[in-house]
């Protein structure tokens, strides 16, 4: 075995997308103990130069699969499934409705007096339809249904872009 | 002049003797070293039992330069040969420098005003020639390894150097080259709020988030870390590299000369004054509600709150990123566990009042807001050395500004986001645009905004040796790697042909190598026979380090990890290092060590895998998917 292994044989969990996260944190901190560049401040200039790669992947694993939505198209790639789903996206018009809805909803909070509470109207939406994606992307990537999880991602971007842009109107506000 | 130790030939030092390594806090203001002594970290004293060293250096007309206390009180006299915090001028171009200020008491020269090679460097221009804030920093490096070398009794083997947690790439580079330039072994460049932390973490022995906030003379952090097990993560940092009680000093001075009718007119001497007075009249409200100033024939009254007026849209400016540091933590104040006051200017009393009202906490000062980085730097020192087994410690660090290249309509595109933990790499593919083209040149910038014009240019890395194809068909994959220190590495590698570019830096702020190696030359007083003898020691030190780790290495799991050719071979290698190691030619040496470092790659590779196998065999066998 060697580093180009997956993220999940590097923290030793099971390749799903049900992660416990606590327990991928300890993980983490134990390899960091291992590997960490300041542990070789003291060895050979090679085994230095092998730390800092190293160490380099166990940080990327490890953000890759703290996130819900880089977790699922990591599972994706390992499936070697990539591509657009949003293509099938722009034709589900629900969806495209409930996006329309919500943007005009944050533009609007920002002039609105109470605008903190329209946000945090927003951003609750959004969190529940994400959370709702990610039980969906879970079936479905166990059920071998990978263009479907594939569409499911794109939709889970379209929410996790949403709550970057709310977390953002509010810093403004804050400011 | 440091001793220099030569061994007997055939007489290597024991290589489990507790070795020397310190830190030290290169401050704006003020500098320090620290080492750890019989288990206890303390800053070292000078010959006048003090522990600050004010980063201060004054070249004088026959060719002396001072550091210290006796070059500061030069500095009214002799304000253009007297170089005051330096530090704001590492890493930063000439155009910088205007925002530093409108008054600074110096005589600035772009550095390539006198046909170096380095382009738009601020030089000062002194008795001595044009000063690089690199060489003077590197004497303030000097006179701290000769403090340490006597207080330890013989050659540091390696030093923690402490850097603001907001430097950038140049910044962070320009103190390497500095420490290079003094002939110090930089184990790691710190953060200085990680040092605090560690300070503060190991002294408390708590857990929880830890907030610090860093107010040294010029430059502002703000780091929001969590302790846990031994392990300070750094969750977020924030902060302005051009920000301290410097600022302080000089929105008082522009107060006082108002209050006492001086013109904009100042000389370097009476400016240099000006700011003294200031420093001293802030200093002394530290402990006074009120304070009598007199400069230039005028004489006042200040007191506190005019102080406090004057000061507070500074401190305004830093709560805004201690605010924007917790938001990126994903926190709120009332998460903190503890807030950590970091820097001279935290004696403020205005200043501990903004923070603790900011947090909802009073700060916690029990350690000297002096002194803690360079102690905490020299903690970590201990450990990098090998004096102190590294299992109970770790550090994880971010970059604290994002890194990107330049894209088509000057703009920048971010390949490593802010508050990565390091160390860090990604990868960006590129294609060629002409027919046959062989190089490439990729401009790498940091910052947060989206026009280059808005961000801090690094340096531009040239691609060579790009196997000539048609345009678009070569597919250049560049690597982008920030290690521990938060410097950046590029490598590019062409993977139609698999063939490595060779890549060539030019730093925007910055020594190319050519540079460095022209100043330690001209750094050089002594003989050259001196040179050489510490070039053959240094060669020596490594080429025993590098015997007892291998032989140790292959006493361990050589027959496990491989098979009797390889072992064979390495015993070989080794056998020759052993002869080698004796010898006069420092060169060789060094050929030598290349090799064998060469030879046993592979063999390290297998031993690091063969670590990843054993941490996850602790976990339970059912976890791990076997991959066949």
């Amino acid at each position: 075995m060697d580093f180009t292994s997956n993220y999940f044989e590097i923290f030793g969990l099971p390749v799903s997308y049900q992660v416990d996260l606590s327990l991928l944190s300890e993980r983490y901190r134990d390899m960091q103990r291992e590997f960490h560049p300041d542990r070789y401040a003291n060895k050979p200039a090679q085994e230095q130069r092998l730390a800092v790669q190293y160490a380099g992947v166990i940080n990327q694993a490890f953000s890759e699969l703290k996130s819900p939505l880089l977790r699922a198209q990591y599972l994706l790639s390992l499936k070697n499934i990539e591509g657009q789903g949003d293509a099938r996206i722009t034709r589900d018009p629900l969806f495209l409705m409930q996006q329309i809805e919500l943007r005009e909803k944050l533009a609007d909070a920002s002039q609105a007096g109470d605008a903190f509470s329209l946000l945090e109207e927003v951003a609750e939406e959004a969190e529940s339809e994400y959370s709702a994606l990610q039980k969906v992307f879970d079936q479905q990537y166990s059920h071998s249904l990978f263009q479907d999880a594939l569409e499911t991602v794109a939709k889970m971007q379209f929410f996790s872009k949403l709550l970057v842009e709310v977390e953002q109107r509010e810093h403004e506000l804050d400011d | 002049m440091v001793l220099l130790q030569i061994s007997e030939p055939g007489q290597s030092p024991e290589p489990h003797q507790r070795r020397r390594a310190v830190g030290i806090d290169l401050g704006t203001t003020n500098s320090l070293v620290a080492t750890v002594r019989s288990g206890t970290p303390e800053t070292l004293l000078d010959n006048e039992q003090q522990h600050l060293l004010p980063s201060v250096v004054h070249y004088g007309t026959a060719g002396e330069v001072t550091v210290g206390r006796s070059a500061y009180a030069q500095s009214s006299s002799d304000p253009l040969n007297t170089l005051i915090s330096v530090k704001r001028f590492m890493g930063r171009g000439v155009e910088d420098i205007k925002t530093l200020g409108s008054q600074l008491p110096y005589e600035i020269v772009a550095s390539d005003a006198d046909g170096s090679s380095s382009k738009g460097m601020p030089n000062f221009k002194t008795v001595a020639g044009n000063i690089s804030p690199v060489a003077a920093s590197a004497e303030i490096l000097r006179v701290l390894v000769e403090r340490a070398e006597l207080a330890l009794d013989g050659a540091l083997d390696g030093a923690v150097i402490t850097v603001p947690a907001y430097f950038d790439e140049a910044q962070r580079q320009a103190t390497k080259d500095a420490a290079t330039l003094a002939g110090v072994k930089v184990l790691r460049l710190l953060n200085e709020p990680t040092a605090a932390a560690v300070a503060y973490g190991l002294d408390q022995g708590g857990e929880g988030v830890i907030a610090v906030y860093d107010l040294g003379g010029g430059t502002f952090d703000i780091s929001i870390l969590r302790l846990s097990h031994g392990v300070f993560e750094v969750l977020s940092t924030g902060g302005d590299s051009a920000l301290g009680g410097d600022d302080f000093d000089r929105a008082l001075a522009q107060w006082i000369a108002e209050q006492a009718g001086l013109g904009e007119d100042l000389g370097p001497s009476e400016q240099r004054q000006l700011l003294m007075e200031a420093r001293k009249a802030k200093e002394v409200l530290s402990e006074q509600t009120q304070v009598n100033i007199s400069v230039a024939g005028w004489s006042g009254v200040l007191g506190r709150d005019q102080l406090d007026a004057l000061i507070d849209p500074l401190i305004d400016k830093t709560l805004r990123s201690c605010k924007r540091a917790l938001r990126d933590a994903g926190l709120n104040p009332n998460d903190v566990a503890s807030v950590v006051m970091v820097g001279g200017s935290t004696r403020t009393p205005r200043v501990r009042g903004k923070v603790a009202e900011a947090f909802g906490q009073e700060p916690l000062v029990n350690i000297d807001p002096d002194r803690v980085v360079a102690i905490g730097a020299a903690i970590q020192a201990d450990v990098l050395v090998g004096n102190k087994p590294g299992d109970e410690m770790l550090l994880l660090d971010v970059i604290p500004l994002s890194l990107g290249i330049e894209t088509m309509g000057g703009l920048m595109e971010k390949i490593i986001h802010r508050n990565t933990t390091i160390p860090v790499a990604k990868a960006q593919d590129f294609t060629t645009f002409k027919d046959g083209q062989t190089a490439m040149s990729i401009h790498v910038l940091q910052g947060e905004r989206e026009l280059i014009s808005d961000c801090r240019s690094l340096a531009r890395f040239e691609l060579r040796g790009i196997p000539a194809m048609v345009a678009g068909a070569a597919k250049i994959r560049v690597s982008f790697q920030v290690d521990a220190d938060g410097l950046l590495n590029v490598s590019a590698k062409e993977l139609t042909s698999g063939i490595e570019a060779h890549i060539e830096v030019k730093p925007s702020y910055g020594l190319n190598d050519d540079d460095v190696t022209r100043m330690l030359k001209e750094s050089y007083t002594h003989a050259r026979e001196d040179m050489q003898l510490r070039a053959l020691r240094e060669q020596q030190v490594d080429a025993d380090r590098m015997y007892e780790d291998l032989l140790a290495a292959l006493n361990e799991d050589g027959r496990q990890l491989l098979n009797d050719n390889e072992y064979h071979c390495l015993e070989v290698a080794l056998k020759d290092l052993d002869k080698i190691r004796q010898s006069k030619n420092h060169r060789e040496i060094a050929r030598h060590i290349e090799m064998v470092s060469k030879t046993s790659e592979e063999f390290a590779a297998r031993r690091m895998n063969a670590s990843i196998q054993k941490a996850l065999a602790g976990h339970s066998l059912d976890d791990v998917e076997k991959d066949v």
